[in-house]
């Protein structure tokens, strides 16, 4: 043993404190972190299954949360980019604007259809705006199926399925029912996701509740929608697409400014027609 | 650590160096936090350090025994006459020289458990003491049965509901998983023959071991249908079908814990009743329970404390809905699962978290009401066994 081969604890030790020293998290560059609306997350991990098998070198990450968890990942610098399928609010704007110095900027990626579920035995084919918001509002007056004239199997008490408010859905379908300024009658059954809504509707006789057009199952019914005093229209792809179906809505992903480099090309092929078309396989609406 | 040498200073200076290098000029990330880059140079400067005299000491200990010296690059050095001599003497006596810096580990590893559960205490305080002191109307938030707190308009905070929802599921959940859990306590350590004791044993602590999410989904998609079939109830998710599964989880709780104090009850108690001439059942209630009483107490508590914590099974099978039950079979909503489900969207600072925290704060309130019941019956019962 060499009395002068000092240098080999010093050497073990950089070599350990370099190996410590290096990150290995990937480089930012192949790695898109996508995020935010419950609505969205089975067409975002659609479009990122395909498009990362026909680029390999490219990696998508998707999670859910609901539209608000994306948009304050989005804020936080955590998400390249967010799902929502509400609109971002004024606050969340200025908030992305003083932490980022950007704005955001909005994307229309497809349209979904929020259909209003109800229990497949339910004799209900069709209700109308008006009976909804007074079912689920704070002021309405409609808490029991006979007043809608029809007898269900189990209880006469309407079971109003609502979601968590967290969720898009939730804010998307109080706004456009209930009105700016309405809010839910208390004792909505709030669950924490789209399936979860059908789930419990398509066990439970007297409930009714309103979730994506997409998750429907043959367990459940789907009602059409009359606005005023017109003609019930029924929730299909073309009533959506052409407007006349009443509670449709923009399916929206949210960049920080302009996309650049990958994020574009991602969001370019989104738009194109083989992203729509995984939009319209999956049971919404594409955008052209 | 002892007289650092130049070994340790050298590790130092090579570890700040390279983090510095490959943090600034090798990585393609963002920007470069000055504050960042000096506390990582700082973190792994100071495990090099430590590192360096680990080894050091090991070496020192291998070589040349409990009387090592070193020269000041840290080479071992001195006189060759205390050393150990073949592998196993020498691996030895180097773990032995290694002894302060274990000794110092567990040190650290003790004050740490301490550190971090006050750190959490203090974190939801900070983060919920603005609600308190804010303008937030105290006297609403703890009477008002309106949670609404993103609504168009001025935002609702009312959590008389969500209490009510807490206390009606824990209550029912304790009722029904006393009675169960202290009975098969009392089955397994007292009547049950040793090979199906071992078996039940082992059964009851697969029942621990199912996560908490697997529990809420049994409650919604198996227990669900059951309930609306059996008691005629409007929807299946509600106050029974989550007290239900909260009685099933905390069940190997209590039966672990009372099932060990009643074991600990001396033999010679037991004895001393069948000499007397008392049934099985009498040996039980009798003796056994009284003597193994405050065992049988932190039992219960356990349980309590984790019906009252509980979050996601109640989250999927109480229904989540915000009402004062009028009925056993009425959906509710607990303060724990309202956490859960709008913690992730609340903007941070702002008022709906603020409030969230606060909700925590309550739950700490109630854990420690509880625990403080315990502590005085305890108490009291030791009281009654000296006095």
């Amino acid at each position: 043993m060499a009395k002068n081969s000092s240098w080999v604890p010093t050497l073990i030790c950089s070599l350990l404190t370099i190996s410590t020293g290096c990150s290995d998290r990937a480089s930012s560059g192949n790695t898109i972190q996508v995020g935010g609306s419950d609505t969205m997350v089975n067409v975002a991990q659609k479009w990122a299954e395909v498009y990362t098998s026909e680029n390999p070198d490219i990696s998508v990450q998707v999670s859910g949360g609901g539209s608000g968890v994306g948009i304050a990942g989005l804020m936080d610098g955590e998400l390249d980019m967010a799902n929502a399928s509400r609109a971002i609010k004024d606050e969340e704007q200025e908030l992305v604007k003083k932490n980022l110095g950007q704005d955001p900027l909005e994307h229309v990626v497809g349209r979904d259809a929020l259909a209003v579920y109800v229990h497949k035995d339910n004799p209900l084919n069709k209700i109308s705006l008006a009976q909804l918001a007074a079912i689920y509002g704070e002021s309405g007056d409609i808490t029991k199926w006979s007043q809608l004239g029809i007898k269900v199997e189990g209880d006469d008490e309407i079971v109003r399925v609502s979601r968590q408010n967290s969720s898009g859905t939730y804010v998307y379908f109080r706004e456009t029912v209930l009105g700016k300024k309405g809010n839910y009658k208390q004792g909505a059954i709030n669950q924490s996701g789209s399936k979860d809504v059908v789930d419990l509707v398509s066990t439970t006789a007297s409930a009714i509740g309103y979730s994506g057009m997409g998750y429907a199952t043959d367990q459940v019914k789907m009602l059409a929608i009359s606005k005023a005093d017109d003609d019930a229209v029924e929730p299909t792809a073309e009533n959506a697409a052409s407007g006349k179906y009443p509670i449709a809505r923009p399916l929206l992903i949210y960049t920080i400014g302009q996309p650049s480099g990958s994020l574009k090309i991602y969001l370019d092929w989104i738009l194109s027609s083989k992203g729509q078309k995984i939009v319209s396989d999956l049971g919404y609406v594409p955008i052209n | 650590m002892g007289r650092n040498s130049g070994l340790e200073i050298i590790a130092f200076i090579a570890a700040v160096v390279s983090t510095t290098v490959v943090r600034v000029f090798m990585d393609e990330g963002g920007a470069e936090q000055p504050i960042s880059l000096v506390l990582t140079c700082f973190v792994y400067g100071v495990l090099a350090l430590l590192s360096a005299n680990i080894i050091k000491n090991f070496l020192g200990g291998y070589m040349l025994g409990s009387n090592a010296q070193f020269n000041w690059v840290g080479w071992p050095t001195g006189s060759r006459a205390g050393a150990p001599r073949g592998f196993r003497a020498r691996m030895m006596s180097g773990l032995d020289a290694m002894e302060r810096h274990v000794e110092w580990f567990i040190r650290i590893c003790g004050w740490s458990a301490i550190l971090f559960v006050m750190a959490i205490f203090f974190f939801v305080i900070k983060e919920g003491a603005p609600a308190l002191v804010g303008d937030l109307d105290l006297w609403n938030f703890f009477s008002s049965t309106k949670w609404d707190p993103t609504a168009a308009g001025k935002s609702e905070y009312g959590i008389l509901a969500l209490i009510v929802g807490t206390l009606s599921v824990t209550i029912l959940s304790m009722l029904l998983a006393v009675p169960l859990g202290l009975g098969a306590a009392t089955y397994v350590s007292e009547f049950a023959g040793t090979r199906t004791k071992e078996t039940l044993k082992v059964l009851i602590e697969l029942l621990a071991a199912i996560p908490s999410v697997v529990w809420g989904f049994i409650g919604m998609m198996v227990l669900g249908p059951i309930l609306v079939t059996t008691t005629g109830a409007s929807v299946g998710v509600n106050m029974l079908n989550g007290a239900l599964i909260l009685a099933l989880m905390s069940v190997p709780v209590i039966v672990s814990v009372a099932e060990d104090s009643l074991r600990a009850v001396p033999d010679s108690y037991r004895e001393a009743a069948l000499a007397m001439g008392a049934t099985r059942w009498e040996i039980v209630s009798r003796v056994l329970f009284p003597a193994a009483k405050s065992g049988l107490l932190a039992a219960v508590l356990l349980g309590v404390g984790r019906a009252i914590g509980e979050t996601m099974a109640v989250l999927m099978a109480t229904g989540h809905s915000g009402r004062i039950p009028q009925s056993l079979v009425d959906p509710v909503q607990t303060l724990t699962a309202t956490i859960a489900a709008e913690m992730g969207e609340a903007p941070r600072g702002g008022e709906h978290y603020q409030v969230l925290f606060l909700i925590g704060i309550v739950l700490f309130a109630f854990a420690f009401v509880v625990n403080m019941v315990a502590d005085l019956i305890v108490k009291g019962i030791r009281n009654e066994k000296n006095g």
